[in-house]
């Protein structure tokens, strides 16, 4: 992509968890709209769709008002029908295009498998490299205020599965501009999931457009006892969980993957080399999925230097329910990783 | 009467076409026995005047997208033979490199953009690239090929709905042969007219014979031109039938799921020779002309399968070559 500058560091700059003032900071959403705002100026290529990217809430901020400045063609609202819709965007996309399709919620997803799966994820393979499909996905994981079983689901899990898709779950919104950048630019299928708790958190994002390369992982926090990788909004849960951890005298490292795939397999073995301990925490459910996932990689490449087993944080086997009392009893967060990060040195001493 | 309004020049083309087709699939049959061919292929032998007639209306940079029953598309938006065969031969030469077979054809350089062996798969991606061209204006109508079975599928009543809401410029082709797999028509669909699916979103949609590659050619010309000129969206049910079993070589359990008699019936009506005994009683062909035809047809078939037999098969060590772009 000519428009941007490409960006590894190993460290978010101005990142910290107790914000300072003085450098411009944007929630995901503000991140997301502006990035939209400036590459949508920039390629002509490039289209916003999706059911209700042009109402009055603009995909929770993510595309207000794109429209009224890049016309409703380039910008459009579009009936349910999410198959045949993904299959549109895949379509334009084999066409030069490069379109950008919103969900409110990964849930709906699931409706269009056969255009992920069968189709947008293969088909680069399937023809022998003729055809690319740069498609960006993006949906919200709608976690709380009792949107149940439906309308809360992450389902990472399930498209890690698949081969051909990359996978992007930003944890703050200067990734979420960077990532954003990267998927867009990419010549291939990219599924962009967000989470509604990390819109209120703020972080400084630069002006100027940046790419952030897929695959590579960052040390929100160092530490030397415990290695915790966070995935999504459970990076932020890990992050207050240190707080705690560091007064009861337990230094966790705390790695956000950024993207599930590629996986930067190398930042987490590094990380577990030192600490020799390792808890993955998950939005999503533990069984084969991306916990899982990640445990294994570490049992086969890292497994002398755990001085413990590894442990997962991950959902409970059962649908989302609604009530909050339940919701709380459902969901993982800061107090199990102090509770599993306590244990793991226990055991260790 | 139909046939007088095509000029002669493209009824020879048109069954220079289908011959060239049929012939192809009946090289295919004689040689699958063998198992050097290592995938599933699906005859569209009985089906050649729908591929013909409509590819006769594109230009070489209009979309086509297609489904399993893919050959007769390939070769009538011109794909090279040499790569199809090769592919059936699972060949690193083959239009895909070895990793797509016999129903993942493709050949973009002259407009053709892949075939999906998921029954409507097809429908949406074509939609979409009808999209791309309103988006670019760049003037190209969009086909997509597909069966009865497919117009079971949501996606095609969702595209129809997209295409007719944006006005785009595609053409959705159903080739009705009556059955899937060995399901016929009257099995699975509540009314056996699938063009009055279009009335649903009111666009223009017709039957016809898809046995009678004139009727085909002409319109699909309108329909082809109708799109081209910004009209939005039309849908041909074209009637023809399937020859031969859903996969594979013949048909030897067809007494099992067919009517004898309506078989009897389709293969008297056989698209390739009612064109040829018209084109012979019109001396638009003649004897001479259809031998001539027939030996070039049959040099380049022997040159493909040739080709396609010598050549190399993907290497292993590139498995996971062109996953990803």
């Amino acid at each position: 992509m000519p428009w941007t500058k490409f960006l590894i560091e190993t460290k978010e700059p101005g990142f910290d968890e107790h914000p300072d003032k003085i450098k411009r900071k944007l929630n995901v959403s503000e991140s997301i709209r502006e990035t939209l705002y400036q590459v949508l100026g920039k390629d002509e290529r490039i289209f916003v769709m999706g059911q209700g990217v042009d109402d009055y809430t603009g995909m929770f901020g993510m595309t207000l008002n794109l429209h009224k400045k890049y016309g409703k063609k380039r910008v459009f609202d579009t009936p349910l029908s999410e198959n045949a819709l993904t299959g549109i965007a895949s379509g334009a996309a084999i066409c030069g295009m490069r379109p950008v399709y919103f969900h409110n919620r990964p849930d709906f997803l699931l409706l269009a498998m056969d255009q992920i799966v069968n189709h947008a994820s293969k088909y680069s393979y399937i023809f022998g490299g003729e055809l690319q499909v740069p498609l960006v996905i993006v949906a919200v994981i709608g976690r709380g205020w009792g949107s149940g079983a439906q309308h809360s689901q992450a389902l990472h899990g399930l498209f890690m599965h698949i081969p051909g898709l990359r996978l992007v779950m930003p944890s703050t919104a200067y990734d979420a501009k960077g990532l954003l950048v990267r998927s867009i630019a990419d010549n291939n299928p990219v599924l962009f999931i967000e989470h509604r708790w990390l819109f209120k958190h703020q972080s400084y994002v630069p002006r100027e457009l940046y790419s952030i390369p897929f695959g590579k992982g960052l040390i929100r926090r160092e530490g030397k006892d415990v290695t915790v990788v966070g995935i999504s909004y459970m990076v932020i849960e890990a992050l207050r969980a240190a707080e705690k951890l560091k007064e009861q005298g337990c230094d966790i490292e705390v790695i956000d993957l950024r993207t599930l795939k590629p996986l930067d397999v190398e930042i987490i073995i590094n990380s577990v080399k030192k600490t020799g301990h390792l808890i993955i925490a998950d939005t999503d459910w533990g069984i084969a999925g991306a916990a899982s996932e990640i445990a294994a990689v570490v049992a086969d490449q890292g497994f002398r230097y755990l001085k413990a087993p590894i442990k997962r944080i991950t959902w409970p086997d059962i649908p989302i329910p609604s009530s909050y009392v339940l919701e709380e009893a459902f969901y993982p967060g800061a107090d199990d990783i102090i509770n599993t990060a306590a244990d793991l040195m226990k055991g260790q001493s | 009467m139909r046939m007088k309004s095509i000029s002669s020049t493209t009824l020879l083309k048109l069954y220079q076409e289908m011959l060239k087709i049929r012939k192809l699939q009946l090289k295919i049959e004689a040689e699958y026995h063998k198992d050097e061919m290592k995938t599933p292929v699906h005859l569209c032998i009985g089906q050649e005047a729908i591929s013909s007639g409509v590819c006769a209306n594109l230009k070489k940079d209009d979309y086509l997208f297609s489904n399993h029953r893919s050959h007769g598309h390939y070769i009538a938006k011109g794909g090279d033979v040499k790569k199809l065969v090769a592919e059936l031969y699972c060949k690193e030469t083959g239009c895909s490199k070895g990793r797509g077979g016999s129903m993942h054809l493709i050949a973009t350089k002259v407009g053709h953009m892949g075939s999906s062996a998921i029954v409507a798969g097809s429908i949406p991606i074509a939609t979409g690239a009808a999209l791309s061209s309103v988006l670019k204006k760049d003037g190209k109508v969009s086909v997509v090929f597909f069966g009865d079975a497919a117009t079971e599928e949501g996606v095609f009543f969702e595209s129809m709905n997209f295409a007719t809401l944006k006005k785009l410029p595609i053409v959705y082709v159903c080739e009705n042969n009556f059955y899937s797999v060995c399901s016929h028509q009257s099995a699975r669909e509540a009314n056996p007219d699938i063009s009055m699916r279009g009335k649903a979103f009111d666009i223009p949609a017709y039957q016809i014979d898809g046995s009678d590659v004139c009727e085909v050619y002409l319109k699909s010309r309108e329909a082809i031109n109708c799109a081209r000129r910004g009209r939005g969206p039309v849908l041909l049910e074209c009637r023809a039938y399937r020859f031969r079993a859903h996969a594979g070589a013949g048909d030897p359990h067809k007494d099992t799921y067919r009517n004898i008699n309506e078989w009897k019936e389709w293969i008297r009506k056989d698209p390739l020779k009612s064109l040829e005994r018209k084109l012979l009683k019109n001396n638009i062909l003649t004897k001479e002309k259809k031998s001539k035809i027939s030996k070039t047809i049959d040099k380049e078939l022997t040159e493909a399968f040739k080709f396609a037999k010598e050549s190399i098969l993907p290497n292993k060590k590139d498995l996971k070559k062109y996953l990803f772009r």
